[in-house]
């Protein structure tokens, strides 16, 4: 039906994209530590040797465990498998609370204790109006 | 191949669509702007700061959507050697990269309250901005190469590129850790969105889908009207 000029062409692309896809697969995958925008908490407890570099940790604020001293902001991140203690000092987004996601920057003390100089709140994909979230709660 | 798409034929259409495409939105943008301004609720958690997602969302749906357009009609365009793809592409074109830049400065205004900060090199926001420097090239290359086929090949390579970032894009925040939420709206389970917000989401996007409609035939008529003065009536 088509001629041979337009098979060539076709099959040129098709190439061309195969190649492409191939190529970046193979770089995102190597990349996968620089891609990713945050580390959990199982990560951070798996981790060969401590990173001194500034990394970020991420997972949900455990329940009950905000402290607010008189500088300092006390928390626990959870992946609720492993769980991680954060100190920070400064002011916390808005957004910011208890059983919800946090993005915590900073340096590691150790496995357990994390420095944050950043906190940012994390935002799920859950959109509601307030009465249905009350709904919801009494269910 | 391809006949139909003969230029005086398709100019009689798309020279009078206009007016009535310009009406049509204006009366889906006021519908939906009420909607999502005042009758819309506000979210449980960040409040009123839900109404920026009403004009994030949709822009950033559309910018993903023409430019694999662009990509579809640039490809198709080069296999069977056919022009009017290639100037149907070009004039999606800019509508896709206001939208694009719209997508990225509304979720920084969003940001700065949700997140605590404007911007963070997560895989989402990254692959977004990428995706305007693949539509500022696109459209940078159709302004500097004059001659015909060289601008249809360039065009057509960079596409070919820009279009592996796209899904990339899409699927970011559920193959990597990212600050940014994942989508909600899954067309095979149930959408984590309330329909209420829903709603005006939806007509928000047809408003903006209208809108590129209507720079697209602006655009495309105006290519047509050049190919009429150079006295060629066959693309």
């Amino acid at each position: 039906m088509y001629g041979r000029k337009v098979k060539l062409r076709l099959f040129f692309v098709t190439l061309i994209l195969i190649t492409l896809i191939l190529t970046v697969f193979l770089i995102l995958k190597s990349l996968e530590e620089n891609v990713v925008f945050f580390q959990s908490p199982t990560e951070i407890k798996t981790l060969s040797e401590l990173d001194t570099n500034k990394i970020r940790v991420g997972g949900m604020v455990k329940k009950n465990s905000i402290n607010v001293n008189s500088d300092e902001v006390n928390f626990i991140i959870t992946d609720f498998k492993n769980e991680i203690n954060v100190s920070y000092s400064g002011a916390v987004p808005n957004l910011f609370a208890e059983e919800k996601g946090v993005v915590a920057e900073g340096f590691l003390k150790d496995r357990n204790f994390f420095s944050a100089t950043k906190i940012l709140a994390k935002h799920d994909e859950n959109y509601m109006p307030p009465e249905v979230k009350e709904a919801l709660e009494e269910k | 191949m391809f006949k139909i798409f003969e230029p005086s034929k398709i100019f009689q259409i798309t020279s009078k669509a206009p007016k009535y495409i310009l009406f049509l939105f204006v009366i889906v943008l006021t519908v939906g702007l009420t909607e999502a301004l005042i009758l819309s609720p506000e979210d449980y958690k960040q409040s009123d700061a839900v109404r920026i997602m009403y004009v994030h969302v949709p822009s950033a749906w559309i910018s993903l959507g023409i430019f694999s357009s662009i990509t579809f009609l640039s490809i198709s365009g080069f296999i069977f050697k056919n022009k009017n793809f290639f100037l149907i592409a070009k004039s999606l074109a800019p509508s896709g990269f206001v939208f694009n830049i719209i997508a990225l400065v509304t979720g920084a205004i969003w940001g700065k309250p949700t997140w605590g900060t404007w911007w963070a090199w997560d895989a989402r926001i990254t692959s977004m901005l990428i995706l305007a420097l693949f539509f500022a090239m696109y459209l940078v290359a159709w302004r500097i190469y004059e001659k015909e086929q060289k601008v249809f090949k360039i065009t057509t390579f960079i596409t070919v590129v820009g279009i592996i970032n796209v899904p990339i894009t899409k699927y970011s925040v559920d193959w990597w850790n990212t600050l940014h939420q994942p989508a909600s709206i899954n067309i095979l389970t149930k959408s984590s969105i309330h329909s209420s917000m829903l709603f005006p989401l939806l007509l928000m996007t047809a408003a903006f889908a209208l809108f590129s409609l209507l720079i697209f035939l602006m655009k495309y008529n105006t290519e047509l009207i050049k190919i009429k003065n150079k006295g060629l009536d066959r693309l």
